[in-house]
Order: C-alpha cells, then structure tokens, then sequence
C-alpha cells in the first residue's frame, strides 16, 4: 500500500472532494455537504439502496473517514495511551473498536484500530474529529502517525452477497478469516488493506486502496453488479444495526457505559489512558441512563433526531439522539438516553413528531440482524 | 420531467386538476423526485377545510418532510387512503393513484390564477 503524505484537494465552495467523485457523478449520485466533504447522499434512492445491501451487496465510499498509520516500535503501546480499548490484545491480521475519551471520560470519537504486522497499525477516524483525532494519535505516536486519508480510498463493500465476492475480486482469504480480520493483498499491482468490518450488520468488508487505483477498484465492482450506495442509507442500515453515530448517539458529554460501549473500554491492564480515572468511577456503578432502542407501533410520522420522548404517563423521558424511518421494519426507529429503569424491552412510549403524539415502544438491540451474525 | 397540461400548478409544486366545482390536488413529479422515498403521507380529514395557500398536511420522505399547501380553497370530500399503506405511490405515480385530497372549490374560478404547464416549468432549475 502506498503510505503517502498528502491532504485531499479542496473541491468548489470549501467543500472537500472525494476521488472518486467523477465516478459518483457517472453513476447518478446527488451529493451533499457531511463533514467539510461533498459526498454521495443517494444515488438509484435511499430505500433501493438499503435494500440492495440488505438483500445483495452495495458499495459505499467512505474515503471521508479519516485514515492514519502508526508504524514503529511501541506503537500499540502509545496508541494504548490515548484510547480505550487495550489494542496491544488485537491479534496481528484483526481489528477493534475503541475510543478516544476526554479526561471527564466523555467520547471524544469512536474509532476502528486495524493491526496489520507486530507494529503496524491502521486507525480510522470520524470525518468530523478527524482533525483533531490525528492530533491526538500524533501527540502520542510522534512521527510514527502519518495521515494518508487523501492518498487512499477506502470503500466499503457491504451485503449478505459481499464476502463472496470480495473473495473472488480479491482472494479467497476474504471469506476465510473471522469477522475483524485483517490484512494486505495484492491487486492489480497495487495493494489492498482488507478488513471484514464495516457499519451495516451486514457481511463483505472495508477496502482501502491507493487513490490512483481506486477507479478501477469500483469500477470492478460495479461490472461485478455491486450497488452504489450513499449516506443516506447508510444512516438507516447503521440505525437498524443500532450501531452508534458519533455527534448523534455518542459525543464528548457521553460515556461508553451508558451507550453499551463497555465492550470497548479496557480496565484490567491497569495500563494509563486519557479518561481512565473518570471511566473507573463509571465502571463501578451501573449507568442512570441507557441508550434504548425505541420502535413506532402505529404509523405516524418518521422519527428524528431531537424529538422528545414520552413515557407512559406522558411526561418527558429523553430525546432522541437518531432517528430515522426503517426501511426493513417498514416504520419509524429511533435511539434516545432513557432512564434505565424505563430502557427495557416492552416498555411502551411516545414520541413527539411536531405535536403529534405517536406510541411507541423499547425494543432489543439491535432492530435488524444483518447477515454479519450469520456468518 | 413530466408536467401534464391538464391541471394547473403552484410554485410549491403541488397540483389541482379542475373536474367543475371539485378538483383533485396532488404534488408533481419534480417533487417527489426532490423528496425521494416517501413514506408517510398526512392528510386531513374528510369535511374539513383547506385554505388556498395554506398546509393541508404533510409528506415525509426517508430525509425530509415537507408541509403540503393546497393550491385553492374549499371543503376536502376525499382523500387517498391509500396512501397510508401505500406512500410510495407519491413516488410512482405522482399525477395519477399518488393523488392525495379531492375538494370541493370555495370559487371554481379562482383555478385560473394559478399557473399553467408551461409557465410551471420555468419555474423549476434548467433541465428539469
């Protein structure tokens, strides 16, 4: 893999631009601004594609997502000092979440840590801290962090139809290792970083190629029958996987306790971290507030982000932090910080769409089982 | 994109088909296409009143929703109850089964100030 300096070109009106974006026009996209980038929103229709990753297998470009490499001695160590997870327990050839917290332990972003040798190591950030997480990665790994975000292209290959055709686009090594591994293959003279991650539910995986090969790489997989997809059915598969938005779902007020993110916070090392105190303290009681999967049980009117939630009683209980209408479910989803008394499954609710009271209820997470948890 | 001559339209890009003293008011094809998937429609309800120019109800799409504003006013005597189950006809039929109130006119006449085809289509951005 090219391991390149470089920052993406800025595209008219400030917006960045994707390299990708004369392919994106070709193949019908309407963008929009996410991020400080013009992305594809839609292309065929956010329903047609959700259901397309649903049913068969989509593409997204998430070259947005910012990307950084931290490679030399002690890199896992000093990855370890400012996130969450202990990453040096990622075996070689995986991959896990964590995240970067302030000292008050709130979630300054959440972040994917690929390890691809002893010490070799890919992070991918959020567009919208990207920034600010590479500083962060910076301060801790010296110049052993380097950005190449505008020197690659990752694109994210997503659908119950996706491993095996990775596995055929790639090799077959695509559809043998376990979910979060990762490593490099050859392509076409260049190489991939292939991981069997991604942000759907779904099966397939993420692929992160240099720039200048990566027209070719789509248009592979268009001639291969993959579907363009854009953010907006990105937002709806990631809500009904119930995998949280960082800025919605999870922010710097947030801790990962109450967001079901314990998974990705390591204690037991007693290594240092950023926010290892604060998270100490919340570690040992359970969390007064959970992030609740709440479901429409009549047809009212599509649940947004900032809509109050109603308990039985009709008093305010939260708000949600996502909302969004399920293509799948065929109704209105949403994520909201309940009470944990009130964040079980069967208890009833409301929501208020503009003044209209719509009954609803706590459902278990996630709301859709994409084809990931069968293999 | 299509915009038949038999109806009349509003720079809200709803429209009315005049049938005498009732008419049929839906939104036309630019649109539904603006909107994308539709999938809730809010109509109001039969024996109420519209007012020309004001929200007779609303139109979600997967990204957004939209107030509906009725092009003239009177009393509402149908509305497209399939659209509940159905929303998506908003999308695939916008002039036809993607109908949504039929009224009964306050003033037949006034269906005359409201735009024709042509002079809706030079409201809407070039190559639409």
């Amino acid at each position: 893999m090219a391991v390149l300096n470089g920052i993406p070109n800025p595209a008219k009106d400030g917006l960045l631009r994707l390299a990708l974006a004369e392919r994106h026009v070709a193949a019908g996209a309407r963008f929009a601004p996410f991020a400080g980038w013009d992305m594809p929103l839609q292309y065929a229709g956010i329903v047609a594609e959700h259901e397309a990753v649903r049913t068969g297998v989509g593409v997204f470009d998430v070259s947005h997502l910012g990307r950084a490499w931290a490679i030399g001695p002690e890199a896992g160590r000093r990855i370890r000092s400012v996130t969450t997870f202990d990453v040096t327990t990622i075996p070689i050839g995986s991959s896990h979440y964590s995240l970067y917290c302030n000292a008050g332990g709130g979630i300054e972003d959440d972040i994917f840590v690929y390890r691809v040798a002893e010490e070799c190591w890919l992070i991918a950030h959020n567009a919208a801290s990207a920034e600010a997480d590479f500083v962060r990665l910076a301060a801790a790994c010296g110049d052993m962090a380097r950005e190449v975000t505008g020197e690659t292209v990752m694109l994210a290959v997503q659908g119950p139809q996706a491993t095996a055709l990775l596995a055929k686009l790639l090799g077959p090594q695509c559809a043998e290792i376990a979910p979060r591994g990762c490593f490099e293959i050859e392509w076409r003279g260049t190489t991939v970083l292939f991981a069997r991650t991604g942000y759907t539910g779904e099966g397939g995986g993420e692929c992160i190629i240099a720039a200048e090969y990566a027209p070719a790489f789509w248009d592979a997989l268009l001639a291969a029958g993959v579907v363009p997809v854009g953010l907006g059915a990105r937002d709806t598969l990631r809500l009904e996987a119930a995998l949280p938005l960082h800025g919605h779902d999870i922010d710097p007020t947030t801790e990962p306790y109450s967001a079901g993110l314990g998974f990705a916070v390591t204690l037991d090392d007693g290594a240092p971290f950023t926010g290892r105190p604060a998270l100490e303290t919340f570690a040992a009681e359970p969390p007064p507030l959970r992030l609740a999967c709440i479901r429409a049980t009549g047809r009212g009117g599509v649940f947004r982000s900032g809509f109050a939630v109603l308990d039985a009683a009709g008093e305010d209980v939260g708000v949600l932090a996502s909302g969004a209408f399920s293509p799948s479910l065929r109704t209105s989803i949403g994520m909201a910080y309940l009470p944990s008394v009130l964040a079980k499954p069967g208890i009833s609710l409301a929501v208020d769409v503009r003044g209209r009271i719509e009954p609803a209820e706590v459902v278990r997470r996630p709301f859709v089982h994409g084809s990931a948890r069968r293999g | 994109m299509e915009i038949p001559g038999d109806r009349r339209y509003t720079t809200e890009h709803e429209w009315l088909r005049a049938e005498g003293a009732e008419a049929v008011i839906g939104i036309t094809e630019y649109a539904q296409d603006e909107l994308g998937d539709v999938v809730f429609v809010q109509l109001p309800s039969i024996g109420s009143r519209v007012s020309a120019g004001a929200a007779f109800g609303e139109i979600e799409s997967v990204k957004t929703v939209s107030e509906l504003f009725a092009p003239a006013g009177g009393e509402v005597i149908a509305v497209n109850e399939v659209l509940t189950e159905h929303p998506e006809l908003v999308n695939d039929s916008p002039y036809d089964t993607g109908w949504m109130v039929r009224i009964r006119l306050d003033d037949p006449a006034a269906v005359n100030s409201l735009l024709d085809a042509g002079a809706y289509r030079t409201t809407l951005p070039p190559g639409s």
